[in-house]
Formats: structure tokens, sequence, C-alpha cells
């Protein structure tokens, strides 16, 4: 069923075209025109312990407009923030599936699951033509993972000129994109929500701590998102082309556990701490145990490792996630006038 | 082997013991190295007279000795055997691992050595690891209902137990009635308490009380065992500032901090330095036990001076972030007129105090509910005296 508003992935049809200075072949795409983005949200706290969002949130209360655009602040999980947790009964960044946001309220219904609703009631409907236009969500990482955009499709226009712009305009970290490859109902995230969204994540950042340079980068990022939509929504045309640094989930690798006590008995390996997005190659150092030994990568594919050494994952069993870099290619862009 | 009769009949020459110490690697070849070059054994000290005598002395680190006695030390050492303070044998030592939940070096350490205590065994020494709040541990959670860290003080662990104490102050009970009591004889001799920290604090050693001359050969030893890596010791002695913590049931208790570490996480890295420290830490118990006399010595700290909250609103609401130019900087000189807050919107406050001061703790996660944004520390050089172990006498400590 085609939504309004909503990036398909039936939009752009691809030409190929030969270019007669350089003797290659690049790929050029139809222009696309989508509604204006008037209903922007900006969300933080939704885990309760990634303070550059809370803050960053409180700051932008007082802004209710960009340009034409109306601008709703949202602090996720306030219980969690006051807690500074990251969640009080279960991860709220995981309850927005279909099947969670359909679920029937009974007195044993966790404290997120409510509160997932109550969101999709503000932001959403999920998938329908209510939603906001834009939901960004703010989230920090003990991870040393620069500035990532996280999203769902390989073909939402908006998010992609949004991170291009980001990209090219952000110099004090460096700026990638993360793709999950998952159909809409079983998108779990809050920025799911909206008819465009996505997530930004900086890191290296402990939980419960706010840092001034990484907090600077996050309102880097916003504040270029919101530029986008102004121009955007004012009529700017934004040119085609390529995005890279596109990386898109593979698997996950946990920590080796002790088979009795499940607890760990190794910790990332000096060689991979802080080296996220960089090549793995099969044999290069994963983990180093306790007792001394190396567990060395044995996957047959050289992929980019993410997410190393995030607090949050021990206990979702991560110790990493692994992607594969891509680039993507992007149509020209404008404003749907009526 | 030789013994100490053959040795003891060598004639006198005149470089120093420590001079051949420096160049051997094993006990062997320092023997060796004395009898060639017709060394005065009966000019070293009578305590290490006795460890080179020994058939097998699994302490005998040579290296170690070495940075001991460099020459003047030495010198000072062979000439002076009195103003030497005796101290009991430290026969009881405690590792604590998990004081605050989500500390994880110390909680995987102590977690590893209760399994397998093999790398903390020391001739002569009862070394038992102990998780000291396991509920937090279990949740990984600094805490369940108070700061363990803090409820050591008098009126806790003289308060009637009962369940309706904080579960902290339940356990500082227990802790007390293990380890302790406070303040009394049969109090365990030393107690190591390993913590993590998201401030950027290299391995710190935290020190409570200036004159605790047994802890400053200590940690004189382990910073010159670890360098050319720095070992900042953080004296805490301070009227307000100083803090009940479960450690101070000892009679000697060390602080270890080693950061920086997000809450939750394990560094490999992290996790390694903190070990080392211990293992120098050890040593130096076990050479202290064996008889060992450390000569007298300086240590440079860092006193504890004031707390620095962040900038508030009226509501309470923090208002500002450690500055850019401070964030990272544990350790480092804050002059008047420097950089150390920024507000969310760009502004720069300055550090407004009358002379330079060497701030730590600098953006602590656990601290923003303490109020506290750093601490600024002044450097100080504190002197200890000879030290060795009490034979026969009844010094008390």
């Amino acid at each position: 069923m085609e939504i309004p508003g909503y990036a398909g992935r039936h939009d752009a049809r691809l030409q190929r075209k030969q270019s007669a200075f350089h003797g290659s072949t690049t790929v050029s795409m139809e222009p696309v025109s989508l509604p204006p983005q008037s209903r922007v949200a900006l969300c933080g706290g939704t885990h309760g312990n990634e303070m550059s969002g809370v803050y960053l949130v409180r700051e932008l209360q007082k802004l209710e407009k960009v340009g034409s655009a109306t601008l709703t602040t949202v602090i996720s999980n306030p219980r969690a923030v006051q807690m500074c947790k990251r969640y009080t009964d279960v991860d709220l960044n995981r309850c927005f599936t279909d099947a969670i946001l359909s679920s029937p309220v009974t007195d044993a219904t966790p404290y997120e699951v409510r509160r997932a609703q109550e969101l999709n009631t503000l932001l959403g409907p999920k998938g329908s033509a209510g939603a906001m236009d834009l939901v960004c969500d703010l989230h920090n990482t003990t991870a040393n993972m620069g500035l990532c955009l996280i999203s769902y499709s390989a073909q939402d226009w908006v998010i992609l000129h949004i991170y291009r712009q980001i990209q090219r305009k952000i110099t004090s970290a460096p700026v990638r994109f993360i793709l999950l490859d998952l159909p809409l109902a079983d998108a779990y995230s809050q920025d799911s929500l909206g008819k465009h969204g996505f997530s930004i994540e900086v890191g290296p950042q402990p939980h419960g701590v706010v840092r001034a340079d990484i907090f600077n980068i996050m309102k880097e990022a916003v504040d270029q998102t919101l530029d986008w939509v102004q121009c955007f929504n004012s009529g700017s045309a934004f040119e085609g082309g390529e995005v890279d640094d596109v990386y898109t989930f593979v698997k996950s690798i946990d920590y080796p556990r002790d088979p009795e006590t499940n607890q760990i008995t190794a910790a990332i390996h000096p060689q991979l701490q802080d080296r996220d997005f960089c090549l793995l190659h099969p044999g290069d150092p994963m983990f180093l145990m306790f007792s001394g030994e190396i567990v060395k990568y044995e996957g047959v594919e050289v992929l980019h490792p993410y997410f190393v050494n995030e607090c949050a994952y021990y206990e979702k069993s991560i110790a990493f996630h692994l992607a594969r870099k891509m680039t993507l290619t992007i149509p020209p862009l404008r404003v749907k006038r009526d | 082997m030789y013994n100490t009769t053959e040795l003891c009949s060598v004639v006198s020459g005149h470089s120093s013991p420590a001079a051949i110490l420096c160049k051997c690697t094993t006990r062997t070849a320092f023997i060796s190295q004395l009898v060639k070059k017709r060394q005065p054994w009966f000019l070293l000290p009578g305590n290490f007279q006795r460890l080179l005598s020994e058939s097998s002395s699994s302490c005998f680190h040579l290296r170690a000795c070495n940075q001991l006695f460099n020459i003047p030390a030495f010198t000072t050492a062979m000439t002076s055997s009195t103003n030497v303070s005796c101290f009991h044998e430290a026969r009881r030592v405690a590792i604590f691992g998990g004081t605050h939940g989500n500390e994880m070096s110390g909680v995987t350490l102590v977690n590893l050595w209760i399994q397998n205590g093999k790398e903390i065994h020391r001739k002569g020494v009862e070394t038992k690891p102990f998780i000291t709040n396991p509920r937090a541990v279990e949740k990984c959670t600094r805490y369940v209902d108070t700061d363990l860290n803090r409820a050591f003080t008098t009126e806790n662990l003289s308060a009637p137990n009962g369940d309706d104490l904080p579960y902290e102050v339940q356990r500082a009970q227990q802790i007390n009635g293990i380890f302790g009591p406070k303040g009394s004889p049969e109090a365990y001799d030393v107690i190591f308490d390993l913590h993590n920290t998201t401030s950027n604090m290299g391995c710190t050693l935290i020190l409570e009380s200036s004159k605790d001359h047994f802890n400053l050969q200590m940690m004189h030893y382990i910073k010159k065992a670890i360098a050319p890596d720095s070992c900042p010791v953080l004296l805490t002695e301070h009227p307000l500032l100083k803090y009940s913590t479960s450690r101070s049931v000892a009679k000697h208790p060390i602080g270890l901090e080693v950061g920086p570490q997000p809450q939750g996480v394990l560094r490999s890295n992290i996790f390694e330095s903190m070990r080392v420290v211990l293992k120098h830490a050890l040593d130096f118990i076990e050479l202290f036990n064996e008889g060992l006399e450390f000569p007298p010595c300086t240590v440079d700290v860092f006193r504890v001076s004031e707390k620095m909250d962040y900038p508030r609103d009226t509501n309470g609401n923090i208002i500002a972030m450690v500055h850019p130019n401070l964030q990272d900087c544990d350790w480092e000189p804050l002059n008047p007129g420097d950089p150390m807050f920024q507000t969310f919107d760009g502004t720069t406050l300055c550090y407004e105090g009358a002379g330079t001061v060497y701030p730590t703790f600098i953006n602590e996660a656990a601290y923003y509910e303490k109020q506290q944004a750093f601490v600024t520390t002044r450097r100080e050089t504190l002197a200890a005296g000879a030290i060795k172990k009490n034979i026969g006498q009844s010094y008390s400590v």
C-alpha cells in the first residue's frame, strides 16, 4: 500500500550514462520530489543514561519552529532519565515493533512497553499518514564510533541527503551510516515511528557522563539536520550522487563465556578495542582471555566491526557487530509543490 | 649454592654491592659476582643476607631490589639502622572487588582469584580476594540502597543490626566483622580496594593517612616498579572531604583507582594495569615479611583540597559541562584564568582560584549526584622513615 510521504522501495529508476570526459560509468537517477518535512520530532533520553541527548533536548525545548516546520522535543524515557539508568524494566528502544505496539496492556505490562505505546500515539501512529514526518532519536555509545546515523532503508532519500550534508559539513568526528535491513513491521527502534526516521549515535562516552566534545558533535549533527529540513522545505534542490561509508549489519559476535556461569572469560583484545570500522581480517585478534590466550577471528569474509565494547550489549550477548561496507547512490531531491 | 661462611671470608672490596646487583638478573649470578669482586658480604643488611642464604626464595626479585637499593639509599641503609619503624608482619591481606558493582576490573580480577588464587599467593601471606557488594555486582550497578564506600562510618558500624537498615549498611557491618573490627588489633593488616573511574586518572593509588609509613613505603616501591609509567598518589586526608571507605577497616588501607573506563565495561588495558600494580604491591608485602628493611624515602603526593561542583540553575539542573580543555587532564596544572566549564550554548567559565591546583576525578560519572565535577589537589612531598618487620618485639602499629 502506498503511504503518502514514505520513501518506498519503488521510487527511483536507475539510468546508466557514459561520461565522455572520464571514460567511466556514472550512475544517475531520476530526480525525486517528496512532501515537505513539516513536523519534526527530536528525542533524547530513550536510554536514560545517554546524556548528550538528554541535555540537548532540554536545550532545544525552547525552540518551537524550524523555518516553516514545527519541532517537537521529547524526553522518551523520563523514569530512566531520572534514575540515570538505561531503562527501568525493559529496553525502550526495542519496543517499537508492530507486535509490541499493538499488544494489549495489562497490570504486568512493563513500563517501557506502555511508554512505547504512548510515544506511538504522540509521534505516530507508526505506518500511518498522521505520523511525524521526521523522527530523530539521540543516542550515545561507549564504543569509539564517532558520529553515526542509523536507519532502516537504503532508499529513504530524505535520510540519505541529511547524511550527506552532515558528512560534508562536520569535520570534528568521522561520520558514517549504518543500515539495518529490516522491514518496517520488525523495525524495533523509536525512529521507525516517523515517516522518515533515523538515530544519531555518538561515542565514545561513558554512560551517565556528559562530555563537552561529544555533546558538541551531536549538537552540530542536529543543527545540520534542522538546517537541511529548513532548506528542503523552502525549495532548495539537492543534487544526486553517491554516499559512501555506508555499513550494513551482517552478524554479531559474543564474548567467550564460562559454560557454567555464563560469565565472560575475556576482554576485547587491545588491538581491536577502540578500532570500530577498521577492517577485521581472518586471523586478527578479537579477544584476550584473562588467562592470556588470544582468540582470533575465524570468519572467511573481511568485515568491519562496530559497537565494539558497548556497555549495554554485554547483557545482549554482543561484544561487537560486523558489517560490510558499501556505497549508495541517491537521486536529486527537492520538495514537492502542490 | 654458596653458604654464609664462604661469603664472609671474602676480602672486602670497594664497589657497592648495589652496582653489581644492577647487572645481575638471578640470585646465583649476583652471588657469583659478589665472590668474584670480593665484595663485603657483611655490609649487606642482615635481612638481605638471610634472603640470599635461603635455598629457595620465591620473592627474590633482583630488579625490584635494584630499584630499592640505588646507591645513595643503600649507603644510608648500611650506615644507619637506627630510626627504623618496626611493623608487625603483614600476614592477613584482603583484596576487595565490587565495592561498586559496575566497576568491572576489580569485579573480574577478584572473581578470577576466588576461582584460582595462584597469582596472588605469596609465601607467608594469607591473601583473601573478596566481593564486597555482591548484590550491586549482580545488577551491575554502583550500589543498591546507598554507596558502600561511604558506609563505614562509626555511626553505621555501631548501629544495632536489623533488616530495616539499608543493604550496604548491613553489608558494612558484616565486612567489619570479617576484616575488622575497624581500629582493633584483630583487624586485617592490609586491604586493597579495587576501583575504576570514568576519569582519566591512570593508575592512581589512594592514601588515607600521611603518617602511614608502611603504605608510603609500599607506594614508593610500586611507583619505582612501574616506572617509567606513572602511578599518582592521591592523599584523601582532609577534615571534610575524607570519607569512610570499605578498606578503612584495615590497619593499612590502600585504594586502587584505574581509569578511564566506562561503568559496566571491561577494557583489557585497564584490567591488565590493575593486575600489574597489585602484583608489585603483593611483592612488596612478601619482601617486607621476609625481613627486608626499606630505607627512608620520599613520596610525591596530591593532597585533596576542594570539591568543585557543576554550575547549576535554581532548580539544581546542570547548566555547563567540563570544558574540553580540562576534560581528561587529570593531574595537570589548572591555573587561575584557565577554562573550567562550557555552557551548553558554548560560553566558557574560567577557574577563579588563588593559585595553581591539580584537578582529578574530572567528570566521574558517579559524582554528578554527589555534586562534584572534579576535586582540586595540591602537590606535597611526604617523607617515610625506614621500615622493617618487627622481630619478637611488640611495637604497636
